[in-house]
């Protein structure tokens, strides 16, 4: 009797404490995980630093010649933000639009189905929105887009050379502009959707009972309460954005020149890596500045990524 | 809008003139707004359309018998006599890597996910945990290309489909995390209670009870990391590379339909593109009847 009732808890104390240290060690798993990737990042970028020393960040060479080479990560690095930044600003005001129908404005039967929609459109795979960049969006861009805007906008004083360019292959840093809003739109509403939902129904009641129209209380009551998750949510998709790599290999034209227009062909860090990568010698300076790109970025989304977390923390875990 | 200094009584004989226009431009720009908001909900679900469109326009025009069971052939050059490609090779490439990848990282998103919702609630080592995690769920997806690379690609001497693998296994791992922990989290407290009153250890508490109740969210979290290590390219261009025949050797460069779509979608001959095309459909509705069916499974539990 006593053996039988002792025996299984002992050894269910035994079991607990083996689980126990199985899911914990899964989690310090995790934690190693990361600090494996920027590690390696590092130690892999790490003869391409003591080579460049600083002027790496700053300079615009990408020179593979044998006995010549010189690399700088200043093209792909500018290339990266602008994109990312210009998608940003192409994809928020939708995304508000969006979040915005979605809450307060739509009728009940339509916020299912078009939510719906809206996530799957995250889900398609970024090759996808590359292919489809390239094959629908560039020729637009190249026909119906770039001359005009060239025309009308290229006038403006002082900031005119922004639209004017010489390149009419349609594949540019604002085409890939354009992908990377695509992409990250659906991101960025769903997270404001879900935020906006987070705001107690009597605030915007009481609101809506003086008299308030609907932009009213989504500009005076909803947006205040919820200023820094939307912040947060905006900073996930920059994140997304940052270190997207094939949708914008495909319509970026990738060339290592600074672009003075934003219909210019440029490269980001990513589809560098993609581009050159694979084909690069192994062990090679080249191979090496790659890695060292590789730790840039990772160290610019890690940032951007942390924020967002660190703005959304109290609204989502 | 209103004062203190307001009289009430004399207020609206003041100045109708001023009230109404004022009450037409609050309508004015509201109605504008809400034009806006459903014009941009549109223009959102235009672009799904156009690439759904574009897709089943040109993938199901070259999507034939052909296309799924040849492997890879250059370009015939509009030639009709010569073979014509497929993508048999990719197919099977994508099927191993992607399996191997959820095989190995499930187990371990499962115990991290566990980890978080019954140990570490409020610990400092958990908070750690649940923020890397979300890092990594949003890493671009090439770093981990890189750091496969180094440690897997370097000292094995070459690309292989084992490197592929792991590299989408930590993919799959941050979002079986993510799911495990809200799908555990939301199981009410009550029925731990009643399993630990009943004398059972807490890993029959889990194993036994929680992860059965919370049964189809896990699976959910599963299907949507196998949706979203399907469609992998970048961490693959840099560890299983690609491959032009069918290899079931996992120590060998191997191909995945992403690689497939992406090499041939850049080859500039048509009839590469078009068997792209088919590549691509392929990927997306595998990709998008995938996530319906976590949505449907989902669905049920709540």
């Amino acid at each position: 009797m006593q053996q039988t009732v002792t025996s299984p808890r002992s050894s269910g104390a035994f079991g607990d404490k083996i689980f126990e240290w199985l899911c914990r060690g899964a989690g310090l798993l995790v934690l190693a995980l990361l600090g494996a990737i920027i590690l390696t990042l590092f130690v892999g970028g790490l003869p391409a630093f003591r080579e460049f020393g600083l002027p790496f960040l700053w300079s615009t060479d990408w020179n593979p010649v044998e006995g010549r080479e010189s690399y700088g990560a200043a093209v792909p690095v500018l290339g990266t933000i602008i994109t990312a930044i210009l998608a940003i600003l192409i994809a928020v005001p939708a995304a508000f639009g969006i979040a915005f129908y979605l809450t307060e404005l739509a009728p009940e039967w339509i916020r299912g189905p078009v939510g719906t929609a809206i996530e799957l459109l995250a889900a398609i795979p970024s090759i996808i929105f590359g292919m489809w960049g390239l094959f629908v969006l560039v020729p637009i861009i190249q026909n119906y887009i770039q001359l005009p805007f060239g025309e009308i906008l290229g006038a403006i004083p002082l900031i005119g050379f922004i639209f004017d360019s010489n390149n009419f292959a349609g594949t540019s840093l604002f085409a890939a502009a354009v992908v990377l809003a695509i992409m990250i739109l659906p991101f960025i509403a769903a997270t404001m959707r879900d935020v906006f939902l987070t705001v107690p129904a009597v605030y915007k009641e009481s609101a809506y009972g003086l008299g308030c129209t609907r932009w009213e209380v989504m500009n005076k009551v909803v947006i205040p309460y919820t200023r820094v998750s939307v912040v947060g949510g905006i900073m996930l998709g920059l994140g997304r954005a940052l270190g997207e790599t094939m949708a914008v290999t495909f319509v970026i034209g990738n060339a290592n020149r600074i672009a003075t227009s934003i219909f210019d062909p440029s490269t980001t860090i990513a589809s560098v890596v993609a581009m050159e990568f694979p084909e690069s010698l192994m062990g090679s300076l080249k191979q090496s500045s790659l890695l060292a790109l590789g730790f840039l970025l990772f160290v610019i989304s890690f940032i951007v990524l942390a924020t967002s977390r660190w703005l959304l923390r109290s609204r989502l875990k | 809008m209103s004062s203190t200094t307001f009289d009430i009584a004399t207020a609206p004989a003041k100045d109708p003139a001023t009230a109404r226009a004022l009450g037409r431009r609050r309508r004015m720009v509201d109605r504008l707004i809400r034009w806006a908001c459903i014009g941009s909900t549109i223009i959102g679900l235009i672009f799904l359309a156009s690439i759904l469109v574009t897709l089943i326009y040109r993938g199901f025009a070259a999507l034939d018998l052909t296309v799924l069971t040849r492997e890879f052939e250059p370009t015939t050059y509009g030639d009709p006599d010569a073979p014509r490609g497929g993508l048999a090779h990719a197919i099977i490439g994508s099927l191993i890597q992607t399996s191997i990848a959820t095989a190995v990282g499930t187990p371990v998103g499962l115990l991290v996910g566990t980890y978080l919702a019954e140990y570490a609630r409020g610990s400092k080592l958990g908070e750690a945990v649940r923020f890397v995690s979300d890092v990594l769920l949003s890493a671009p997806s090439i770093l981990i290309g890189l750091f496969i690379y180094q440690m897997v690609v370097l000292p094995m001497g070459g690309f292989s489909g084992l490197a592929g693998a792991l590299a989408l296994a930590i993919i799959v791992i941050p979002v079986v995390v993510r799911t495990t922990e809200d799908m555990l989290t939301l199981i009410p407290n009550t029925l731990r209670e009643a399993v630990v009153a009943l004398g059972a250890p807490k890993w029959k508490m889990i194993t036994l009870v929680t992860w059965r109740a919370a049964l189809s969210g896990i699976v959910t979290g599963v299907l949507l990391a196998f949706a979203r290590i399907a469609g992998e390219t970048a961490p693959l261009l840099l560890t299983s590379f690609g491959n032009s025949i069918t290899s079931w050797d996992l120590s060998r460069s191997m191909s995945s339909l992403p690689i497939a779509i992406y090499q041939q979608a850049n080859s500039g001959f048509p009839d590469l593109i078009d068997i792209a095309w088919a590549g691509a459909l392929l990927v997306t509705l595998g990709v998008l009847s995938v996530n319906v069916v976590a949505r449907v499974l989902l669905r049920k539990r709540k």
